[in-house]
């Protein structure tokens, strides 16, 4: 097990270099002069456009702008955005947290509603509540995140009141339910779905016939015999999930004005910020790593057959 | 920010028409009927964005920025709200003692938020740290006007000096100023952000500076929370007009939609602008508390000389003049752009010193047979043509609208070009590879007409990115340069902007409006030719 988690954690270094080059590479090729653009429609400063360049490396071949950048970040220093002057580790520290919490929100959300409801349906295979499930979900899954955003907008904070259109604090929790829920609803369709095939399949297994012929009291076999075989593809499903939670908060987060990380990234790519977007990115595929480690020790703990040596 | 990059949004396809939108009726904390009794030390919110650099005058460019600066700081003058007219302000006269030599004598009693007092110096000493190359501050060209400023900014290698010659100081509040060459209009920039006076506190460290900056103007600093909101209070001891509420919280937002829908239902008392998904209905959202004011910004279709398409009609002048023609610009901006634009009649918006009403004359307005006609004496009807846009901006809808008229009424083949964002436009217009025509903004950086003109549409301006050439205009333009008057120079100027409508080297569309509007919470709001708010007199009900 030890000996497993090391490995893994090894090979997360290969992952990194070589993800960080990738995006490095993707900003560098964007069109257009990121330097110039700060003018915009202004005629620009010759002078002070090549020192900016010369400052921030631009100048350089893109290789040894990877590596200037990448041994800086050995030592800890993530670089400082050109268009901001701000450092990227200040950025990332402000708007991380942010994100961080309305992920959790959607994750709470997700696997409350979403297990309830799969067990609802999937304990009752083809009877009302499992019509009203599916046809609810579906109705989630085929609606965007964008529209169902305007819509709780409109109808919980402008016409019932209950909340303010738009996240006044980011920092404060109580505010981030609604986008919250909205950033969470896709994914606990999914989840709703995934568990209730899940549940609907294993609850003609043999394992269980075994457990009800001993005798075990029914909120037993469901409780440990059941759920527990039957969460696996929910919990590798759940795991992918929250990386992508994170990184895919942009539409949520501009709709309840949410200064999360998803913000930050798309300023920052459509100005070809590059130390932003590498730092953002950096952090994100490390979030994807630990958790997909996580969830790859989780199958341990779910399916006895599985073992790590 | 100056330069009329429109506002950034976000890529959502299409927008909830939701019938009800819930406001205006809704409860406003009972004081109905009844005149709410104002509280003068009342903060207001004000839509804003994260600033994309440190708060320093002389790199201040975007709206973010640069709204921030103009409450921090008083310049030597400034713009009325209403007219442009500029009026002293930190400066007690400005007087012209030749073509290019002036004094300015500096109010006696004004201070920095730290107390320390805002002298002639505090103004030069200013104006050589933005210049100086050393520094590489983005509006440094600001200053090319004054005598000495390529010795602190030289084309290459570094500064001779850290000084203007131009810039002397015979005693603490008098500055004389010797320019390079006569600008007749020169003090019409001293109410850009470039020039406001720094204190010494500034030199020692402009970084820290820059994230807890002290100003001399009504509003001083109080908090940046960063992504946040910024947030300002009066500043007590301000010697100009006392403004009539306690200070702004410029409270960031990611998008306008989400700064709308916040000013709807009083979570924000002050927009900049609403977003253009909005625009149809805000009106009808906000009542009385919608407004519609002029501001001085124009929109054209620019013509790349130098592409083959344009090359290869026969006449030229003739054919963008057809073009012009055949765009009919007051069913667009009414339908297409939700009458938030008044159509063009000239280079220069109403606004500004120098406008001359109807200036285009009939080649700005649409008349589809006289169109088809010029086109095709121009031998232009097989031509086929695109327009350049950034597809980040919200231009699509018109472009389409634009180019079906010409089409339509002309027979010449029109396109959009749609490049993805502004930076990547921008890089097709200044490498010159645009196919035939472009779209360009320009949001005035003074209100003057010589800025509408000269910076645009002079052989050698650095904006004229099309590559057009009128040798008329040049000589009309240097001497408007070299006049002896501001009025002399003004009206040099209109017959330099009549000599462009001969061979147009652009199309007019149309001017900006600022559309924006404000909460039940404050009342007296107005906005400037810039589309910013006159901060110091709005007014804040009690709560």
């Amino acid at each position: 097990m030890g000996r497993y988690v090391a490995r893994r954690l090894l090979q997360m270094i290969p992952v990194f270099i070589g993800t960080t080059l990738l995006i490095f590479l993707m900003v560098y090729s964007l069109p257009g002069d990121p330097v110039r653009a700060l003018w915009g429609d202004r005629p620009v400063d010759p002078v002070a456009l090549n020192q900016l360049r010369h400052e921030y490396w631009f100048d350089r071949p893109v290789l040894l702008q990877y590596w200037h950048y990448i041994s800086n970040v050995f030592t800890g220093n993530f670089g400082t955005s050109f268009v901001t002057g701000r450092k990227v580790t200040d950025v990332i520290g402000e708007s991380f947290p942010v994100t961080l919490r309305l992920a959790l929100v959607a994750f709470a959300i997700e696997i409350v509603i979403g297990l309830a409801l799969g067990l609802l349906s999937g304990l009752n295979r083809g009877k009302i509540a499992d019509k009203f499930v599916l046809g609810l979900t579906l109705l989630l899954i085929s609606v965007p995140v964008f529209v169902l955003g305007y819509i709780f907008q409109t109808v919980f904070g402008n016409q019932l009141g209950w909340v303010t259109p738009t996240v006044q604090d980011s920092n404060d929790i109580s505010q981030l339910i609604l986008p919250g829920v909205v950033l969470g609803s896709l994914s606990f369709a999914y989840v709703a779905r995934l568990s209730r095939t899940s549940i609907a399949e294993n609850m003609r297994a043999d394992y269980i016939r075994t457990a009800v012929a001993k005798g075990l009291p029914r909120r037993r076999v469901i409780g440990v015999h059941l759920l527990r075989n039957s969460l696996i593809p929910v919990v590798t499903f759940l795991g992918t999930d929250l990386g992508a939670l994170m990184g895919g908060a942009i539409v949520t987060e501009g709709i309840f004005n949410v200064h999360g990380i998803g913000n930050e990234l798309y300023r920052s790519i459509n100005q070809s910020d590059n130390a932003t977007v590498v730092g953002i990115v950096t952090v994100l595929v490390i979030i994807y790593l630990v958790t997909s480690l996580v969830v790859d020790l989780l199958y341990a703990a779910l399916d006895p057959r599985i073992r790590y040596v | 920010m100056r330069g009329a990059k429109s506002a950034k949004w976000v890529a959502i396809a299409g927008v909830v028409a939701l019938a009800a939108t819930a406001c205006g009726g809704n409860s406003s904390s009972g004081n109905d009927g009844k005149a709410k009794a104002v509280d003068p030390s009342g903060v207001f919110s004000y839509q804003s964005n994260e600033p994309q650099h440190p708060i320093q005058p002389a790199n201040v460019m975007e709206t973010g920025g640069g709204r921030i600066t103009d409450a921090l700081f008083s310049g030597l003058a400034d713009y009325n709200p209403k007219s442009g007219k500029l009026e002293n302000l930190v400066a007690q006269s400005i007087e012209q003692n030749g073509p290019s030599d002036y004094t300015i004598k500096v109010k006696k009693g004004w201070t920095f938020h730290n107390g320390e007092p805002v002298t002639a110096h505090s103004f030069v000493d200013a104006w050589n740290w933005g210049a100086d190359t050393k520094n590489a501050q983005q509006n440094a060209s600001w200053f090319s006007d004054i005598q000495g400023y390529s010795d602190v900014h030289p084309d290459k290698g570094s500064p001779k000096t850290d000084k203007m010659s131009g810039l002397t100081t015979p005693d603490d509040y008098t500055i004389k100023v010797k320019l390079a060459n006569p600008a007749p209009y020169w003090t019409y920039k001293l109410g850009y952000s470039a020039f406001y006076p720094l204190p010494k506190a500034f030199y020692s460290d402009p970084k820290k500076y820059g994230q807890e900056p002290v100003g001399n103007g009504p509003y001083e600093f109080v908090k940046w929370n960063h992504n946040k909101d910024f947030l300002t209070k009066t500043y007590a001891k301000y010697a100009g007009p006392k403004p009539k509420n306690g200070g702004i919280d410029f409270k960031f937002y990611t998008t306008s939609e989400a700064a709308y829908q916040d000013a709807v239902s009083n979570n924000l008392d002050v927009l900049d602008q609403v977003a253009p998904t909005d625009m149809a209905k805000y009106h009808q959202d906000l009542g009385k508390r919608a407004v519609d004011a002029p501001q001085n910004a124009i929109q054209t279709i620019a013509v790349a000389e130098y592409a083959p398409a344009i090359k290869n009609v026969k006449d030229h002048a003739k054919f963008i003049e057809g073009l012009s023609m055949a765009i009919d610009r007051a069913t667009i901006t009414k339908t297409v752009l939700a009458g938030s634009r008044t159509p063009a009649t000239g280079f220069v918006p109403p606004a500004v010193d120098g406008y001359k009403a109807n200036a285009c004359g009939e080649a700005c307005s649409y008349n589809p047979a006289k169109a088809k006609q010029l086109v095709q004496e121009a031998d232009g009807a097989n031509a086929s043509i695109s327009i350049l846009y950034n597809a980040d901006g919200g231009h699509k809808e018109w472009v389409t609208a634009v180019c079906a008229n010409i089409t339509q009424n002309t027979g010449v083949k029109c396109d959009g070009d749609a490049k993805a964002d502004f930076k990547t436009a921008l890089d097709v217009r200044t490498k010159k590879k645009v196919q035939s025509l472009y779209r360009s903004g320009w949001v005035q950086d003074y209100p003057l007409n010589a800025n509408f003109l000269k910076d645009l549409y002079g052989s050698t301006a650095a904006g004229n990115e099309g590559g057009y050439s009128n040798k008329d205009f040049d000589k009309l333009a240097a001497k408007a340069d070299k006049a002896a008057t501001l009025e002399e120079s003004v009206k040099l100027y209109q017959e330099a902007e009549a000599a462009l409508y001969k061979d147009m080297p652009a199309i007019p569309l149309w001017y900006y409006k600022t559309n924006a509007g404000y909460s039940e919470n404050v009342t007296n709001v107005s906005y400037d030719t810039f589309g910013k708010p006159v901060f110091t007199d709005v007014e804040v009900y009690k709560k």
